[in-house]
């Protein structure tokens, strides 16, 4: 059994997440220890808020420097993706770089409020471990107001007034745009997924 | 509490989208909600869920969301100090704060309810239901639930006149509630008035419209719905 460490980057509303993963037999725990961090099995880089804020957190913990040198399984869930590239426009703030590409925030439009906040379906791009039991067209719940591009790591896409990154994978670290501990069977099986990957 | 907790399973495994707590009666008499169940709600949800009744300041909110909910609704507390909703978007962003409203046509008018929980102190306040809508927005409300009191409880169908007046200037998620007694209720409302998501209690309830049955009525109408 693995052991999770959840990255506390200050604000992010963990309890859902959390209780997600009990879901699944796993107790993961609340750090911003960056030993503990580099010795955990899993990490996952949650993050409710604004990229700059989240980012001089993560800097003030050392973190910033820890995270891309991780070498165990990483996810990043909502903001936690965006922080996974190298820029987002909200701030607009320097990311972790770990990904090429920078977050970018959509267009609101009459029938396309932003946040985007909702139920929403996920396109399978590439097989890929994390989605492993995932179709095309199951629903994901997301919630935000930047998105990352499709690109060249993404393994699922989605659309909202154009395709967006809904998740994305490179050798250890992964991420999903959409809240997995929110979204119902399809997001426990993308939880369960991540703690079976190797 | 275990009912609660029944519930929201049996909700959760009948393909509910989002579940909504509300405890009606918590702003009238001035206190505010014992929150101990919320986590035990987040614990067997997989889904997003909100929480109204009683929240009228950071500490409150901040609480329910660090016991698992999504979001957190205000209604009469908004109305006695509409700085409330500036403060909550500020704090935890314009997502997870849902703004409630009790709404009913009076003289040619639709006006605001407040402490709609309490048949006893329930009053029209003095706003117009549109302008209260509008500021809420530009205050930063990331959701508006419209409660249409006129056909709430009576099963007839939501108020589609209303909520298309109020869709028309709402430009964030807007939920109706109020009226459902038919899965064709539901398909005039998203398809007449474009809300993005209704509310219904009773119906769910008492069994009387089984949730797997109205999204397969509603697939078979062409709205699309999470299976």
């Amino acid at each position: 059994m693995s052991d999770v460490a959840i990255i506390d980057s200050g604000g992010a509303n963990i309890a859902s997440l959390v209780f997600a993963l009990r879901r699944l037999g796993c107790e993961a725990y609340l750090t911003r220890d960056p030993r503990v961090i580099r010795s955990a099995s899993r990490v996952i880089l949650p993050g409710v808020g604004a990229a700059a804020d989240a980012m001089a957190r993560l800097a003030e913990h050392g973190l910033a420097r820890v995270i891309p040198a991780l070498r165990q399984p990483v996810l990043g869930i909502c903001l936690g993706m965006q922080l996974l590239f190298e820029s987002s426009e909200e701030g607009p703030a320097t990311c972790l770089g770990v990904l090429a590409g920078t977050a970018r925030r959509f267009a609101a439009a009459p029938d396309r409020p932003v946040p985007h906040m909702g139920w929403n379906q996920l396109e399978v791009a590439v097989k890929s471990p994390l989605l492993n039991g995932v179709e095309s067209g199951e629903y994901a719940y997301f919630v935000h107001s930047y998105a990352l591009p499709v690109g060249p790591e993404t393994i699922a896409r989605c659309d909202y007034g154009g395709t967006f990154a809904a998740a994305v994978s490179r050798a250890n670290f992964h991420a999903t745009q959409f809240h997995p501990e929110r979204s119902g069977k399809t997001g426990s099986r993308i939880l369960q997924n991540f703690l079976d990957a190797a | 509490m275990g009912e609660i907790i029944d519930l929201a399973a049996r909700y959760r495994d009948e393909g509910a989208d989002e579940l909504v707590f509300y405890d009606i009666t918590a702003s009238p008499q001035g206190r505010s909600v014992d929150r101990s169940w919320i986590s035990r709600v987040g614990e067997v949800l997989d889904i997003p869920f909100c929480v109204a009744g009683g929240i009228r300041s950071i500490a409150d909110a901040e609480q329910v969301l660090a016991a698992g909910a999504e979001k957190i609704s205000i209604n009469s507390p908004a109305l006695e100090r509409p700085d409330l909703i500036d403060e909550l978007a500020r704090r935890f962003g314009a997502q997870c704060v849902v703004l409630g409203v009790d709404s009913r046509l009076s003289g040619d008018d639709w006006r605001v309810y407040q402490y709609t929980g309490d048949p006893d102190r329930t009053f029209e306040s003095e706003r117009l239901t549109l302008d209260w809508v509008r500021e809420a927005q530009a205050r930063g409300a990331g959701e508006i639930v419209l409660n249409c009191m006129n056909v709430d409880g009576v099963r007839q169908g939501y108020d589609i006149g209303q909520l298309t007046a109020v869709r028309a200037v709402t430009s964030v998620p807007l939920i109706a509630s109020g009226g459902a007694g038919t899965p064709e209720h539901f398909a005039a409302v998203f398809s007449q008035a474009r809300v993005d998501g209704a509310l219904a209690a009773s119906v769910f309830h008492t069994a009387q419209i089984a949730i797997p049955d109205l999204k397969a009525y509603l697939r078979s109408e062409h709205i699309e719905v999470r299976p």
